[in-house]
């Protein structure tokens, strides 16, 4: 009998906590969505887009860095509740690979987008996004669609709506110890700066 | 049906009305379980408002009237929204213009809707009804 109830109490203390467990999530919305294994990962497809200046951007031009990767649009409300710490990812991380890549799906565009930019205070690059770059990406048919792409150019994680910060931070920081070096100059009181896998040979 | 990934809007009954006279026209509109269209007065100003316009023609619109939101609370918002869910209507008040043609017709409406679930959003979509028309 008291091995029973021994049993039922070791059962009972398991289920609280993994019920605690989960309420103590940060990721309140979707699964934690980790990172995919290097093989199956595969190459984030090169696109073309005007920033707020004009000036064009390829996805190329951040070759050797971890990229976030956000679709997004101005009337999306789970979209502004990942923003801010986005902005937060870039602060942290930009020195040492990392950049966010925001890609706005207004369809009134600029108009729209660059006073959203300017209230929500963002620090990383904002591109007009377009349907011919969404289907490249599967459509992105829901927002918010992050993609997080490794130093190799490759996708390896996923997320359609609203997501956990640790999640994304996780996986930016898995990302970024992967291939890639970054030196540390903190010894001569510069910034680290970050030398592409590439320029090595890994891949 | 005109029928869009999450919402759909049955397609009106024919209409008989004479010159000079306002008529009801409903608008039946179901949307999927689990989603939310914003309410044609959203409680943020940055959300897209639901939106039923007719084209110009044999009919001016004299008002629509649509029901009354719910306010709901999401995990993407501080506050409640103010939604459409589920199975709702949409009343457009219309007058048949005096020097309207007589005979067979078409009006043509466009409801702007666009929605989200609790977690993420749908692009804004515009889906076209057609109200078949008899003029008297």
């Amino acid at each position: 009998m008291s091995s029973i109830y021994i049993r039922v109490l070791v059962a009972a203390c398991v289920s609280a906590v993994l019920l605690l467990s989960a309420c103590n999530s940060s990721n309140p919305v979707n699964a934690a969505a980790s990172t995919k294994p290097e093989k199956d990962r595969k190459l984030a497809p090169e696109f073309e887009l005007k920033d707020a200046d004009g000036k064009t951007v390829r996805l190329s031009d951040y070759k050797g860095k971890v990229i976030l990767l956000d679709f997004w649009a101005t009337w999306c409300g789970p979209c502004k509740i990942e923003i801010p710490w986005f902005i937060q990812f870039e602060r942290t991380y930009k020195d040492k690979g990392f950049a966010v890549i925001g890609v706005a799906m207004d369809e009134e565009g600029w108009p729209v987008v660059k006073p959203f930019v300017t209230e929500m205070a963002i620090n990383y690059r904002i591109l007009q996004g377009n349907d011919s770059v969404a289907q490249l990406y599967g459509g992105v048919e829901a927002l918010p669609t992050t993609f997080l792409i490794d130093r190799s150019g490759k996708i390896a994680a996923t997320h359609v709506g609203l997501n956990g910060k640790d999640d994304f931070e996780n996986g930016i920081k898995k990302l970024m110890e992967g291939p890639g070096i970054v030196q540390e100059r903190a010894s001569a009181g510069l910034p680290g700066r970050f030398i592409p896998a590439v320029l090595f040979g890994a891949n | 049906m005109a029928q869009t990934s999450v919402l759909s809007v049955a397609a009106p009954e024919k209409v008989t009305a004479k010159r000079g006279t306002t008529i009801e026209v409903k608008t039946p509109v179901l949307l999927k379980s689990g989603y939310h269209v914003n309410s044609h007065t959203p409680s943020e100003s940055y959300l897209i408002p639901l939106r039923l316009t007719w084209e110009p023609g044999p009919l001016e619109t004299i008002g629509v009237m649509f029901p009354k939101p719910h306010l709901e609370k999401y995990e993407f918002s501080a506050t409640p929204l103010s939604v459409f869910t589920g199975n709702f209507e949409i009343v457009s008040k219309l007058k048949v213009g005096a020097g309207a043609a007589t005979g067979p017709g078409m009006a043509l409406g466009k409801l702007r809707y666009q929605a989200c679930n609790h977690n993420s959003c749908l692009p804004p979509k515009v889906v076209e009804i057609k109200l078949p028309l008899v003029i008297q």
